[in-house]
């Protein structure tokens, strides 16, 4: 990375200017699971969040960067609707989830968050046994019917999570007990275990050690083949890691998406360039 | 501030905190001994032949062969005294009117002294109460009484600067000469004999029902009574309490309202206890009419208005403390806000919440205030669960205060009063410590 960026410094590519505020790059992608246009987030008269519009595809892995405050945990908040439970929050625009926009009235947000499941910044199970944290959902949302199914879907959740050689012999013990990184697997296996679309993940190895969160972002790549993630990260080393497309955030503004080669390499946009190139942050 | 003067500040603090804790502690002491071994004598005591024979008649306990041949032993005894008795009457009648009268006043009082160590002198009507059916039943009040047989007080007023004294004259100096005169030092010699006392485990104590106003028998009625109030309070209190808190933590949005219900919440925490037990009586039974007049009902509602906010406030502190990310992580799973309430957040607030209902539930076992008007009585007999809707019933907390205050024979039934206080302060503590236990379980199952 350190000679890719001197390269830059050669090439003195001109960059769009600090102050631009409208987003550079293709926010469009061939086969789309979510489209959000023109998303503007307020909390009371605050704007959080300002017109931005982009496209999640099927089967990648999109990473949000961007400096503290940016908006980009809010925006992902808004594409399951979680904001709904902060009481001032007002969500304009529209994001399309198979072609309809879930923040139509009509729309129930129970079986939406069944299909766009999320996983947190610190790892939070249920204060349950390892399998009643992942058969809990299926249970609730009448997945299975029988013991078996619920066994079958705790096994095939906590095996994509990579966790089922770990814990497969103390199902039984509470999910709390576990450690961080194993406490942040079970709650993938939880989300996955209701068979969603797609994942929205908040910062998920913010909270734990260079190993657990190697071991996560192996996860994600292996996820990636079944489910469309987006993710927050502060960690720009973990965004080109895992991610193929890279959207940055700054102050509410989408500033700039592309693919991650793109945005580690040749951003286009001098507040791109300063945030991955460590001047700020 | 240098070294030296915080250390001695520090030292200092420590010194004043630990002595405050001992004399907490030794002024704990001061209260639960006395009552401890005063409610304890009334289960453990020395009983005479006289407790045996109500036990047997009036409960149906005991061995009847023991107590008739107990009975015929005493008597050999007893008829002593009675010949005396018979002996000095027919004396008196042989005697000048003015010396008669001498002797008779005192005479009543020997023969009234007797008759409350043996029950019904020969001659004596049958008396109505019960009380006057049986001699003394517990030892330490016959020797008391023969105190008051072989002594006749008196008062010393001779040093008009000075209170008047109490003294004591042997009553037998009065009845020198007569038949009487031997009585005193045979009853002396052999009141054991005529009473037989035994040490008695008498554990009737609690599950017996009163007779003639506690004079004898136990105090189940008011356990019972007691056991019928805080339990219906807490059938209505329990369940509105956690809705409540439940609207409070989840549902209502923070505007004028809802704050002026917080505080109307707070004010009624606060809020005396006789004032709820008016209340009661004005709303429950004169308004909403509940119930005829007293009755569990009405009491049950009216403790179950005293604790509410208590109950509220506990589990909404409860729900407050359970973790927000475990109602993220349930919503994220697309439960809805209910089933995230029933399955995530009131399990986890659980111990909380329980904690605060046996804490409540040990308050309203232990008011008395409230069911003065609403629900108390204080002589009444054990009622079923059926006569809940409409009897009235007693109850220790009530029962306590009326025995210390209102009861005729107060000082002749110290132990039923710390019988009873010792019976409401560990229904009390056994509440609450089983509200600790029950705590550290859940606790325990939740974090495993």
């Amino acid at each position: 990375m350190q000679e890719v960026l001197k390269q830059n410094i050669v090439e003195k590519r001109i960059l769009a200017p600090r102050d631009s505020r409208k987003t550079i790059g293709n926010i469009n992608v061939p086969n789309p699971r979510m489209v959000c246009r023109n998303v503007n987030v307020y909390y009371g008269d605050k704007q959080a969040i300002r017109n931005v519009s982009i496209d999640i595809g099927c089967n990648e892995v999109l990473a949000m960067i961007g400096p503290s405050g940016c908006g980009k945990s809010t925006f992902l908040r808004c594409l399951n609707r979680m904001n709904d439970t902060i009481d001032s929050c007002r969500v304009t625009g529209e994001i399309l989830f198979d072609g309809r926009d879930i923040y139509d009235p009509s729309v129930d947000v129970v079986p939406l968050r069944a299909q766009v499941g999320m996983v947190f910044q610190k790892p939070n199970p249920f204060p349950k046994s390892i399998y009643e944290n992942v058969a809990w959902a299926p249970k609730i949302h009448g997945i299975v019917e029988s013991k078996s199914d619920t066994d079958e879907i705790v096994e095939s959740s906590l095996q994509k999570a990579g966790l089922w050689e770990e814990v497969k012999d103390r199902l039984d013990q509470p999910g709390t007990g576990l450690s961080g990184g194993q406490q942040q697997r079970l709650c993938i296996a939880r989300a996955i275990a209701v068979s969603p679309e797609v994942i929205l993940m908040d910062e998920p190895c913010s909270a734990l050690d260079p190993i657990a969160t190697a071991k996560i972002e192996d996860l994600i790549e292996e996820l990636r083949a079944q489910y469309t993630i987006a993710i927050v990260t502060h960690s720009m080393q973990q965004a080109s890691r895992v991610s193929q497309r890279t959207a940055f955030f700054h102050l509410g503004d989408l500033i700039e998406v592309g693919t991650t080669e793109t945005i580690f390499t040749k951003p286009s946009h001098q507040l791109t360039e300063d945030y991955i190139t460590g001047r700020y942050g | 501030m240098d070294l030296g003067t915080r250390k001695i500040l520090d030292r200092s603090f420590t010194a004043v905190g630990i002595t405050s804790i001992l004399l907490m502690a030794a002024a704990l002491l001061v209260v639960i001994v006395p009552i401890f071994t005063g409610g304890i004598g009334a289960i453990f005591f020395k009983g005479t032949v006289e407790h045996r024979k109500l036990q047997y008649n009036e409960f149906g306990k005991g061995d009847l062969a023991v107590i008739r041949q107990q009975t015929e032993e005493t008597d050999i005894y007893r008829n002593k005294v009675y010949a005396m008795l018979d002996a000095f009457e027919s004396e008196m009648e042989l005697m000048e009117p003015t010396e008669k009268k001498k002797y008779r006043s005192q005479y009543t009082k020997v023969r009234k002294v007797l008759a409350h160590l043996f029950g019904p002198l020969p001659g004596d009507m049958e008396p109505i109460l019960l009380r006057y059916q049986y001699g003394t039943t517990r030892w330490e009040k016959a020797e008391e009484a023969l105190h008051d047989l072989m002594f006749v007080s008196k008062w010393d007023y001779s040093n008009p600067d000075e209170m008047a004294k109490q003294y004591f004259v042997p009553r037998s100096d009065e009845f020198a000469g007569t038949a009487l005169a031997a009585l005193f030092p045979y009853m002396e010699n052999s009141l054991e004999k005529m009473l037989l006392p035994e040490m008695t485990f008498y554990w009737g104590f609690i599950t017996e029902r009163s007779l003639d106003a506690h004079i004898f028998g136990g105090i189940w009625a008011e356990i019972q009574g007691t056991f019928f109030l805080a339990a219906g309070a807490m059938l209505f209190a329990f369940p509105l309490g956690v809705i409540a808190a439940i609207y409070f933590t989840e549902y209502a949005k923070d505007n004028i309202f809802t704050s002026i219900l917080r505080s109307a919440n707070s004010t009624l925490a606060g809020v005396p206890s006789i004032v709820f037990g008016l209340f009661g009586l004005a709303f429950f039974i004169n308004t909403v009419k509940v119930s005829e007049s007293k009755s569990v009902l009405a009491g049950s509602l009216t403790l179950a208005i005293m604790v509410l906010p208590t109950i509220i406030r506990a589990a909404e502190e409860a729900i407050l403390a359970v973790p927000k990310t475990y109602k993220e992580a349930s919503l994220s799973l697309g439960s809805t806000k209910w089933r995230t309430i029933m399955t995530v957040i009131l399990p986890a607030a659980l111990p909380g919440i329980i904690t605060g209902g046996i804490i409540s539930l040990g308050r309203a076992a232990g008011e008395t205030a409230p069911i003065i008007f609403t629900a108390a009585v204080s002589v009444g007999a054990t009622i079923g669960i059926a006569d809940v809707l409409n009897s009235p019933t007693p109850a220790l907390s009530w029962n306590i205060y009326n025995l210390a205050s209102e009861h005729e024979a107060a000082s002749e039934i110290r132990h039923v009063q710390y019988g009873m206080v010792l019976a409401l302060i560990s229904i009390v503590l056994l509440l609450n410590l089983s509200a600790i236990l029950l705590r550290a379980r859940i606790s325990k199952k939740l974090k495993g």
